[in-house]
């Protein structure tokens, strides 16, 4: 199990490094460039500018120099259109908003999600099952950006509390966390749906019924565990997709999370932060994958006596 | 002598008593139709002729979706942006599945160090965050992908009106379709995986095929199945791709427009014209429904073991 860990560590660490150069270049590829004003910026002066960024070099040494930077010190580099301001503060500003609505999003999902499709998988072929369905159905087809309006108009109608815009008090945080969770909820439900059918199906659980287990017991004692896996398996990735994928949600309510400042590096060509947020993300899906690799061990005995 | 039952004719028999994969499959020719046919009859309106003095009209008997902030009959304009929407999750799928089929059956066939290499190499790319990486990549092929427009125009002598918006959708192709071929790749290699063992290859090698033949010929056509079942999966969730690129201003771009844009567009003014946002919605809500429904159907059909019920 040791050794399991550390060739997923080991994997992680060739993953940032792939990530990074990709993305290095791939913003580099970029047509424009971080300098273009609606004045157009002396010669001389860009020149300077450049020199200042260190990107008036060849991109082969542009390159080494912002590995070295990042492994030597440990620095994402500073904006280029805001002097003095640093790629890290920004994350460290931001980070926190998207990690709340994450979290929030996560807990929705999964008081909404995982009941949903156990009680689906237990009443399978009813009523009640073919609504949880629909519903999932419903929530992976219609577009964020339709749910989130509608949950606004909704609640603006009702809840004349729930602010649709900003990030300033807790009453913020309801619409857009829940616009999240609902659509991960979905995809929770028919995982946890189809995991327990699966294993409501297996000889144990026959067995089981055929000793005279109650059938709350069978659920909950024998079959929740397994059932459950594949569902365990999406909420490492979807957290960390929650947190740095949700561009949508935060443009349209308004969050000032890391999400939208995604977006307006990518338009102004902020290369560096770019660069930042990207690796940023892709440590948060490496850890949270890594997190998910350990928990499946956990609920999957199988797993354990396999490494 | 006795008719042996194919798979294939066994797949449409289940098919068939799939009563939800059935109405899917109906919906799907509708929306397809009116979407590639319905344009060409007279009395579907222009999607760009703006009539200031008939803006946000409810729907009526001569625009039956009502009109845009701009006068636009909506009804043309869900019509056309379908056209694009269907085109993107189309072709953009079919990219991925191609690089998806040929990478993951080579891997699956090779098997040994080069599977493991190409498929660590899957791995990797696998724990990219996909959305991201598709928003830089979309931008990067952004002007290349004008200037090809330029050369057809000039090379072709068509107008820019009818090169433009294909052309300039390309980068969402490429950009959807490097990136999406991961998922089908896996798939494929454990599909060829368990195919290449059975005695029919044998027999193919022993007959002294090449492997190129022994691959393409004799293992993926049993694979197929899967294939189409993933194809037929994918593409609503790149349709949802490209809806959420072009919300964020990234995908298609005016004049152009798909579902997606109609979608953000009545989204910002559903207080005004509740229509905007509804008619574009339902069109693309039925149609990701009736692909995901079809696309269980089918693998009910095709492959019973893993029926879920």
């Amino acid at each position: 199990m040791i050794s399991l860990i550390f060739s997923r560590l080991a994997q992680g660490i060739v993953t940032l490094f792939v990530l990074v150069t990709l993305t290095f270049f791939l913003v580099r590829a970029m047509p424009g460039s971080p300098y273009v004003e609606e004045k157009a910026i002396p010669a001389h002066a860009l020149q300077r500018m450049k020199e200042y960024t260190g990107m008036d070099q060849a991109l082969p040494v542009q390159y080494f120099r912002y590995l070295k930077n990042l492994v030597v010190h440990q620095d994402l580099g500073d904006l280029i259109k805001k002097d003095g301001v640093k790629v890290s503060e920004i994350i460290a500003e931001s980070f926190p908003v998207s990690l709340a609505l994450g979290v929030l999003s996560i807990g929705i999902a999964l008081i909404i999600g995982l009941p949903a499709g156990i009680i689906a998988a237990v009443r399978k072929n009813t009523v009640v099952d073919y609504s949880c369905l629909a519903a999932a159905m419903a929530g992976i087809c219609l577009p964020s950006f339709v749910i989130g309006p509608l949950l606004a108009v909704s609640a603006g109608l009702g809840l004349k509390s729930l602010n649709v815009a900003g990030w300033s008090s807790p009453a913020d945080w309801v619409l857009p966390a829940f616009t999240l969770g609902l659509i991960n909820a979905a995809y929770l439900a028919r995982l946890a749906r189809g995991g327990m059918l699966d294993v409501l199906s297996q000889d144990y659980i026959r067995t089981a019924r055929a000793k005279g287990v109650s059938e709350s017991r069978i659920v909950i004692r024998h079959a929740l565990r397994g059932g459950l896996i594949p569902a365990v398996a999406f909420i490492g990735p979807a957290f960390a997709g929650m947190i740095s994928g949700s561009f949508v949600i935060e443009t349209i309510f308004q969050v000032p999370g890391m999400g939208q400042h995604f977006v307006n590096a990518a338009t102004d060509r902020e290369f560096f932060l770019i660069q930042g947020l990207v690796l940023f993300y892709g440590f948060l899906i490496v850890a949270a994958n890594l997190l998910a690799d350990l928990a499946q061990i956990a609920l999957n005995p199988r797993l354990r006596s396999h490494s | 002598m006795e008719q042996g039952s194919s798979l294939w004719k066994d797949a449409w028999h289940r098919l068939a008593h799939n009563r939800a994969a059935l109405v899917s499959l109906g919906v799907l020719i509708v929306i397809l139709l009116l979407c590639f046919i319905g344009p060409l009859l007279p009395f579907v309106k222009s999607p760009t002729l703006i009539q200031l003095g008939n803006a946000s009209a409810a729907p009526s008997a001569s625009h039956w979706f009502g009109t845009d902030q701009l006068g636009r009959d909506l009804f043309a304009r869900v019509l056309y942006g379908g056209q694009v929407s269907l085109l993107v999750g189309l072709v953009a799928t079919a990219v991925a599945v191609l690089i998806g089929v040929v990478y993951g059956a080579v891997a699956g066939y090779a098997g040994g160090k080069v599977d493991d290499l190409m498929m660590r190499f899957v791995d990797i790319l696998f724990a990219l965050p996909f959305l991201v990486l598709v928003i830089l990549f979309a931008l990067v092929v952004d002007a290349p992908a004008a200037q090809f427009t330029e050369w057809v125009i000039l090379k072709s002598g068509f107008a820019r009106d009818r090169v433009a918006p294909i052309t300039t959708l390309i980068p969402l192709f490429i950009a959807i379709g490097a990136i999406g071929w991961l998922t089908i790749a896996r798939i494929v290699r454990a599909q060829v995986m368990a195919v290449k063992r059975q005695e029919f290859v044998e027999a193919a090698v022993s007959l002294g095929l090449g492997r190129a033949r022994i691959l393409f010929r004799h293992i993926l056509p049993n694979v197929i199945g899967p294939i189409i079942i993933y194809t037929t999966l994918a593409v609503p969730g790149i349709m949802l791709l490209e809806s959420v690129l072009s919300f964020l201003g990234l995908g298609v771009k005016p004049p152009n427009s798909s579902w997606g844009i109609l979608i953000k567009e009545g989204a910002d003014r559903m207080e005004i014209n509740g229509f905007l946002l509804f008619f574009p919605s339902v069109f693309f809500a039925s149609t990701l429904f009736a692909l995901n429904f079809l696309g269980d159907g089918l693998r009910d059909a095709l492959d019973p073991k893993s029926a879920k019920d």
